[in-house]
């Protein structure tokens, strides 16, 4: 009786999870279907290409505009998301951990930022820029994502600093740590999975803006590639740059699937297990 | 190796609560201290003020002669066990020993050679590649243990390590302590729930209250002559007996009889000021079955009839609850070690009485039963300040001293 009614659970599970699956994936499945079909059977209908070709592929990579954007991209997004989860890292410990003052208008701030909508920052963003010359620099886009990507960092990683312990902190400067010995030996290597959960959405974060990256920058020095894709054109006026579109889209996914599949490996649970009892 | 001086020591935290008020401790170099007392009473966070873990709000702290309060706990060579055991889940049993050693920044060989001397005498050897996730809950205490020796410290702090553990191994552990402790001569100060780990380990006691000592001293000299009501029924178990006593006509009534009393305690009851109700205190074991009581030992106390209510035989000895008349003894400190043992675990403020007669005994449940008790060893309270009138130059001789 018991084992049919948890198969029966397991079912309706299996198909609701598969449900799901379909509808977040049919877009994609028909995006990278788009990618390699020809101009001329672009616009049949079919989800399985009738005719195969790889020239989307070929085109965008033959094109300077597209690599350069892809380095562009995969750089800002690189070190944006090391500055940022660094930064997190050091203002969650200290949240999570000790008592000083302005604790409150620190996390108040953070979460002021997150707020702000930003949309409505991009022309003050513009002008400050320009009058810098750090408009169309990658500093000028890397400065932005980090500051947009802080407070996602610092709630993100003071949750998992509170997971963690006290004990073993006290314990470590028992031992005879320093508070900086305590942390980058004992805290931070139990906190890597958060670390690397917050690298992941950082990264994500920074390598989706479109908002940014079309309105701080202007030429193909530092535009990245959702920008890019908007600039595509196609060979020459009257073709029909959608296969290539379709292409780079599926290109630029890949970098997030790996980075996510590299970092999914580290984040394994019951890191902390045997540490403390109860 | 040094002996640690609290002079005065008070924390105050920052939202007001007083955590520890005042607390002169004197403990000597190799000396084993048990800091006891209930739940909130201040002992982690006196530990923890020795230890560095906490500011010291007032007072002095010496280690070895010297001023520490305002050194970081890394420079005060001092180890800790946790309660938690907090053993570092990233790294092996020898990394988790080592850590305190590498940290000192010695070299390889002086480290391996000090974890696998200390590995022998906790029996770790074969567990040192192992993640502490894979220990069992003894084996982990073990480690922890391992960790605060291999470093020959000043002194141990240990926060009850062994509470986390179930009965049986907490009574093979506490042997484990005990004997490391002997071997090692280091100073101790040992934080604890448990009575019996406080009776059977320390070279001394201190119990506290509401974050001040109450009474310091050898384990059994607390429990032979308690300063106040809240030792003495903190420290014994089954705790000891209170009832209920006024002093009439120079006798004590009580709900046993009325009871003589001795010419210095009679003296001190005439002062003007002096309390009209007492509580009388009598430990299970000075009662015996009147049968079995030889003529000599009747002389030294009294008898009485109660009707006995539950017989528990422990092979040694019996348990036996009897009922008696009256109300129960009240008093501040009953009700909170009440409160700390949970109501059910606490008789002693009762109306029933928890005595320990001899196994040979006939006692059975249900019956009147006569009772013999030792006048030579109760003890007398003052309900307002809790005091033991009984004590006199710090001994107690029962309510008959002259
Ligand atoms: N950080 C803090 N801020 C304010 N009050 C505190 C703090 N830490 C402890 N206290 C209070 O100080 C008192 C003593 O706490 P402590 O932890 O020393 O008790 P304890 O004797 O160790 O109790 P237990 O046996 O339950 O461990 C308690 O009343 C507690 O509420
Ligand atoms: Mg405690």
């Amino acid at each position: 009786m018991a084992d049919t009614t948890a198969r029966r659970a397991k079912l309706q599970w299996g198909l609701l999870n598969a449900v799901v699956v379909v509808f977040a994936l049919i877009p994609v499945l028909w995006i990278m279907s788009l990618s390699f079909k020809t101009p001329a059977t672009l616009t049949d209908g079919k989800f399985i290409p009738r005719e195969w070709t790889l020239d989307n592929y070929r085109n965008i990579f033959g094109t300077d505009q597209f690599v350069r954007a892809l380095i562009n991209s995969i750089g800002i997004a690189m070190i944006a998301t090391v500055i940022a989860v660094v930064l997190g890292a050091m203002a969650a410990y200290a949240i999570s951990r000790l008592d000083f003052p302005g604790k409150r208008l620190l996390i108040g701030v953070s979460l002021l930022i997150a707020m702000f909508p930003q949309v409505s920052l991009v022309s003050p963003l513009f002008e400050i820029e320009r009058q810098l010359g750090l408009f169309d620099t990658w500093p000028g886009l890397i400065l932005p994502y980090i500051t947009f990507a802080l407070p996602l960092a610092i709630y993100t990683l003071s949750a998992f600093f509170k997971q963690i312990p006290w004990d073993l902190e006290k314990a470590a400067k028992m031992d005879g740590a320093t508070q900086a010995q305590a942390f980058r030996r004992v805290i931070a290597p139990l906190a890597a999975p958060g670390l690397f959960t917050t690298a992941i959405l950082v990264f994500i974060f920074c390598w989706n803006d479109f908002l940014f990256a079309i309105s701080l920058t202007s030429t193909e020095r530092s535009r990245t590639v959702p920008v890019a894709l908007s600039f595509f054109t196609g060979a020459s006026q009257f073709e029909d740059p959608t296969g290539a579109i379709c292409a780079a889209a599926v290109v630029i996914t890949v970098p997030i699937i790996l980075f996510v599949l590299f970092f999914q490996r580290r984040i394994v649970s019951g890191l902390t297990s045997g540490a403390v009892k109860g | 190796m040094a002996d640690i001086v609290l002079d005065k020591v008070s924390k105050k935290f920052p939202d007001g609560t007083t955590a520890v008020r005042d607390v002169d401790l004197e403990i000597a170099d190799g000396e084993f201290v048990i800091l006891v007392g209930p739940s909130g009473c201040g002992k982690s966070t006196t530990l923890n003020m020795i230890a560095g873990l906490e500011d010291i709000s007032s007072g002095e702290l010496r280690i070895g002669g010297q001023r520490v309060n305002d050194k970081a706990p890394r420079d005060r060579d001092i180890a800790m066990v946790f309660q938690s055991y907090a053993l570092y889940p990233n790294m092996t049993v020898r990394e988790n020993m080592a850590f305190p050693l590498r940290l000192a920044k010695m070299d390889r060989a002086t480290i391996d050679q000090k974890v696998d001397e200390a590995a022998k005498v906790l029996e770790l050897t074969s567990l040192l590649d192992r993640k502490p996730a894979n220990l069992s809950g003894g084996q982990r205490q073990r480690v922890a243990m391992g960790r605060a020796i291999v470093r020959q410290p000043k002194a141990f702090l240990m926060d009850e390590p062994l509470s986390n553990l179930d009965a049986k191994l907490r009574v093979q552990m506490r042997t484990v302590v005990s004997r490391l402790q002997k071997q090692l001569g280091t100073t101790t100060v040992y934080v604890t729930h448990d009575q019996t780990e406080a009776m059977t380990l320390g070279d001394r006691v201190v119990i506290m209250r509401g974050g001040a000592i109450q009474q310091v001293g050898p384990p059994q000299e607390l429990y032979d002559h308690p300063n106040n009501l809240f030792v003495a029924g903190f420290i014994g178990s089954p705790s000891m007996n209170f009832l209920p006593a006024t002093v009439e006509e120079g006798r004590l009534r009580t709900a046993l009889g009325d009871l003589p009393i001795g010419d210095r305690i009679r003296r001190e009851l005439e002062g003007a000021d002096a309390p009209r109700e007492l509580i009388l205190g009598i430990r299970p074991e000075h009662f015996e079955d009147a049968e079995l009581v030889d003529e000599q030992t009747r002389d030294r106390g009294m008898e009485f009839t109660a009707p006995v209510d539950i017989v528990e035989s422990m092979g040694s000895d019996k348990y036996v609850y009897l009922t008696v008349e009256g109300g129960r003894a009240t008093a501040a400190e009953l009700e909170e070690l009440a409160a700390d043992a949970g109501a059910a675990d606490f008789a002693g403020a009762g109306s029933n009485l928890v005595t320990r007669l001899s196994a040979e005994s006939t006692v059975t449940e249900g019956e009147d039963r006569r009772v013999w008790f030792n006048l030579e060893k109760l003890h007398l309270f003052d309900p307002s300040n809790g005091r033991n009138l009984t004590l006199h130059e710090g001994r107690s001789a029962g309510a008959l001293a002259g």
